[in-house]
C-alpha cells in the first residue's frame, strides 16, 4: 500500500465523503457493519431485544447525564435533590422517570435477549466469546443498577446497600476489612454514596460501552445466529453474499424501528401512567429518606434482583457462616458463562431439539420466575421451601445440561433456513 | 555489527521490561485502592467512645452514639445479679451462639458483660432496627398501652415497634419477632467505671 496518494484518492471517490474516507474509514465501516452486513433473513420477534437494549442504553446515558446536572451525591443532600428534580426542575420528573423506568426495562429486555439464546442456541460455537461478553455486560448491568438504586438515598436505598455490602462480610478472614474498604466508613455513609455515584456515572458506564462494542464486534465477526440455528455462510450467490442473508440496512434497521415503536408505546405508558409500577420499579419505602436507625418493614431488592436474592436466602447458614448463600448466588451467575460448553446437543435451535430440553427449559423458566416471586415476599409460609426447590431446579438446568442435551432426541436440521419469517 | 536478531536476549529483555512495568503498575495502584479506606475523618468519627459510668445510678442507663449507632450502657441493680440466668429456658439463644457479640462477652455467662454490674449493647432491635425501651428493676413494668408483658417478666428491654422482649442481658425471648440477642460492640473498662466502646483492650492510661 505504498501507492501514491493520488491513487488512494481516486479509489475512494470524491466529494466530502471521499475526503473523509481518505482520512477515516467511514464508508468502509458503514458497508462492513451495516449496509453490507448480511444477517439471516428469518429473524423473528426474539431478535428485537438486542437493538432495544441498545436503545435503552442510550436512554440511560442521556437521561443519566441530565440527572447528574441536578443531583447532589452527598448523604445530606441526595434525597432532597431527587425531590428537587421531581418538583422544581422543569421536566425533571420526566427525565427521572425515563431513567428509573429505563432501569427496569433494561432488565426485561436483557432477560428476554438472554432467553433467546436458550431458545436458538446463540451461545454455541463459534459464538462462545460473544456470549461471554454478553454475560459480562449482564454482571456490569447488575452492579450499575444496584449502585444507581442507592443514589436517591431513600430508606430502601440505604438498607438495600446495607444488605448487599454486608454480603462481602461473609468472606472468610478478610470480610470485615473488605466491608470497611467498600463503605469507606464503619456504616453505609456519605463516603459510600459518593463512591457509588462515581462508579455509577463514570466507571461502569464506560466499561459497559466498551463491552457493548466488543459484543457487537464479536457478533459481526462470527455473524448472527437465527431461529433455525444453522449457518447461512454455506450457500452464497455469485457476489459471495449468503443466499439466506439480507443486508442489515435497510431490512433490519426498518424491522428494528418497528420494534422500537412498539417498545416505546409500552415504555411511555409506564413512564406516564405507572412509573412506580405498583412498587415494583420504585419501592414505597424509598420515598422516605435514608434512616440508619430504622429498617423498612421488609427489605426486598428491586424485582430484577429478586431471583438471586431468593437464592441467597434459600441457603441456610452452616458452620457459623452465611457465606454459602453468597456463593450459591454468585454461582448462579458464574454458571451462565459456561453455557456454551455445558450444552452438548448436536443441534442449536429448540426447533430441532427433543422433549428433554424443552421440558428442562420450561422448568428453568418457571423456577426463575418463582424465585423472583419468592425474593419479593417475606421469608415465611410456603416461600422458603419454594425458593429452595427452585434454586435446585435452576442449577439442575445448567449442571445436568451435558447429559440431557446429549441423550435428547433431535430432529433433522435443514440445510437452508425455513419459512418466510 | 551483527544483523542477526538475538531472540532469546530480546525475549529476556521484553519479559524483564514487562515484569518491571507490572510491579510499577501494582505500586501505582496502591494509592487508588487505599483511597477507598475509611478516611482520617471517618476514622476520627468512628474512634472509640469513652463513657464515664461512675455517675450512673443503679437501675439507670446511658445512651451514647458510637459509629452512628446508639449504644446502651446499663447499670444493673445489685440484687438481680444473682438471678440473671434463672430464665435461660425461656430464651431463644441463651448462649448467644447466633448473635453478634465478642467472644469474651459470649463467654461471660448470663451476665453478657465484662463487669456484671454494667451491661453494654447496641440499642438496635435485631428485628427491624427500632430502638428498644429498657426497665431494669425486677418486676418493673413498661406500662406500654396494649401490651401484655406478663406479671413475672423479669424486666429488660422491650421493643415498642413489634413487641420483641429481651432480658436484662439483651438476650431475646423465644417466639419473638427478633431473631437474635442485642448486638454487643467491643468494649473494655479503662478503670472501675470508665468504659471505652469500640476497643477490645482498653489502654491503661487514656
Amino acid at each position: 500500500m505504498a501507492a501514491a496518494p493520488e491513487s488512494a484518492e481516486s479509489s475512494k471517490g470524491g466529494g466530502f465523503i471521499g475526503w473523509i474516507d481518505q482520512r477515516f474509514p467511514l464508508t468502509k465501516l458503514w458497508k462492513e457493519q451495516v449496509a453490507e452486513y448480511y444477517a439471516p433473513k428469518n429473524f423473528n420477534f426474539w431478535y428485537y431485544f438486542g437493538s432495544l437494549a441498545m436503545l435503552i442504553l442510550v436512554n440511560q446515558l442521556v437521561t443519566g447525564i441530565f440527572l447528574t446536572m441536578h443531583y447532589k451525591p452527598s448523604s445530606a443532600e441526595a434525597f432532597s435533590s431527587v425531590e428537587y428534580i421531581m418538583r422544581d426542575v422543569d421536566w425533571g420528573w420526566l427525565i427521572r422517570y425515563l431513567h428509573s423506568t429505563g432501569a427496569s426495562a433494561f432488565f426485561i429486555v436483557v432477560y428476554l435477549h438472554m432467553f433467546r439464546s436458550l431458545l436458538y442456541g446463540s451461545h454455541r460455537k463459534p459464538r462462545e466469546l460473544l456470549w461471554i461478553f454478553g454475560c459480562l455486560i449482564f454482571v456490569l448491568l447488575m452492579a450499575e443498577a444496584f449502585m444507581g438504586y442507592v443514589l436517591p438515598w431513600g430508606n430502601m436505598s440505604y438498607w438495600g446497600a446495607q444488605v448487599i455490602v454486608s454480603l462481602f462480610g461473609s468472606v472468610p478472614y478478610i470480610g470485615g476489612a473488605l466491608v470497611d474498604w467498600i463503605r469507606g466508613d464503619y456504616y453505609i455513609a456519605d463516603a459510600t454514596l459518593n463512591r457509588f455515584f462515581a462508579l455509577h456515572v463514570a466507571a461502569l458506564p464506560l466499561a459497559l460501552i466498551f463491552l457493548v462494542i466488543a459484543h457487537l464486534m464479536a457478533l459481526h465477526e462470527v455473524g448472527s445466529n437465527n431461529p433455525d440455528g444453522i449457518e447461512i455462510k454455506k450457500y452464497k450467490d455469485a457476489q459471495g453474499h449468503p443466499l439466506d442473508g439480507i443486508p442489515f440496512h435497510p431490512y433490519y434497521t426498518v424491522k428494528d424501528l418497528f420494534g422500537v415503536a412498539g417498545f416505546l408505546l409500552l415504555f411511555c405508558g409506564v413512564v406516564f401512567f405507572a412509573p412506580t409500577f405498583g412498587g415494583l420499579f420504585l419501592e414505597a419505602p424509598n420515598f422516605e429518606p435514608a434512616n440508619p436507625l430504622q429498617t423498612p418493614p421488609h427489605i426486598a431488592p428491586v424485582w430484577y434482583f429478586t431471583p438471586y436474592y431468593a437464592m441467597l436466602r434459600a441457603v441456610p447458614s452452616f458452620a457459623g457462616t452465611q457465606v454459602w448463600g453468597v456463593m450459591v448466588m454468585g454461582a448462579a451467575i458464574v454458571v451462565l458463562f459456561f453455557m456454551p460448553w455445558l450444552d452438548r446437543s448436536p443441534v442449536r435451535s429448540i426447533r430441532y431439539r427433543g422433549p428433554l430440553y424443552k421440558i428442562m427449559l420450561a422448568i428453568f423458566v418457571l423456577s426463575f420466575i418463582s424465585l423472583g416471586i419468592c425474593g419479593l415476599k417475606p421469608p415465611a409460609g410456603i416461600y422458603p421451601t419454594l425458593a429452595k426447590v427452585c434454586t435446585i431446579l435452576y442449577f439442575a438446568f445448567f449442571l445436568l445440561m451435558p447429559w440431557y442435551t446429549k441423550f435428547d432426541s433431535v430432529k433433522p436440521v435443514p440445510e437452508r433456513v425455513t419459512g418466510h419469517a | 555489527m551483527n544483523d542477526e536478531v538475538d531472540h532469546s536476549r530480546r525475549r529476556l529483555l521484553t519479559a524483564a521490561t514487562v515484569g518491571t512495568g507490572a510491579i510499577g503498575v501494582a505500586f501505582a495502584a496502591v494509592p487508588f485502592l487505599a483511597s477507598w479506606q475509611p478516611s482520617a475523618r471517618a476514622k476520627a468519627l468512628g474512634a472509640p467512645v469513652e463513657v464515664d459510668a461512675s455517675k450512673l445510678e443503679a437501675g439507670q442507663m446511658l445512651k451514647v452514639v458510637w459509629r452512628g449507632q446508639p449504644v446502651f450502657v446499663v447499670r444493673r441493680v445489685k440484687d438481680i445479679l444473682g438471678h440473671l440466668g434463672d430464665h435461660d429456658a425461656m430464651l431463644a439463644d441463651p448462649n448467644s451462639d447466633d448473635s453478634i457479640q465478642p467472644d469474651y462477652i459470649k463467654a461471660s455467662g448470663p451476665a453478657r458483660a465484662r463487669n456484671p454490674e454494667y451491661w453494654v449493647g447496641l440499642a438496635v432491635c435485631t428485628h427491624l432496627g427500632c430502638s428498644p425501651l429498657g426497665a431494669f428493676e425486677a418486676n418493673n413494668s413498661f406500662q406500654v398501652a396494649g401490651t401484655d408483658l406478663g406479671a413475672n417478666w423479669p424486666g429488660g428491654f422491650y421493643c415498642p415497634c413489634h413487641g420483641s422482649k429481651y432480658d436484662i442481658s439483651g438476650r431475646v425471648f423465644k417466639s419473638m419477632p427478633a431473631p437474635k440477642n442485642l448486638t454487643v460492640p467491643p468494649y473494655a473498662f479503662a478503670d472501675a467505671a470508665r468504659l471505652v466502646i469500640g476497643v477490645d483492650d482498653a489502654p491503661k492510661t487514656v
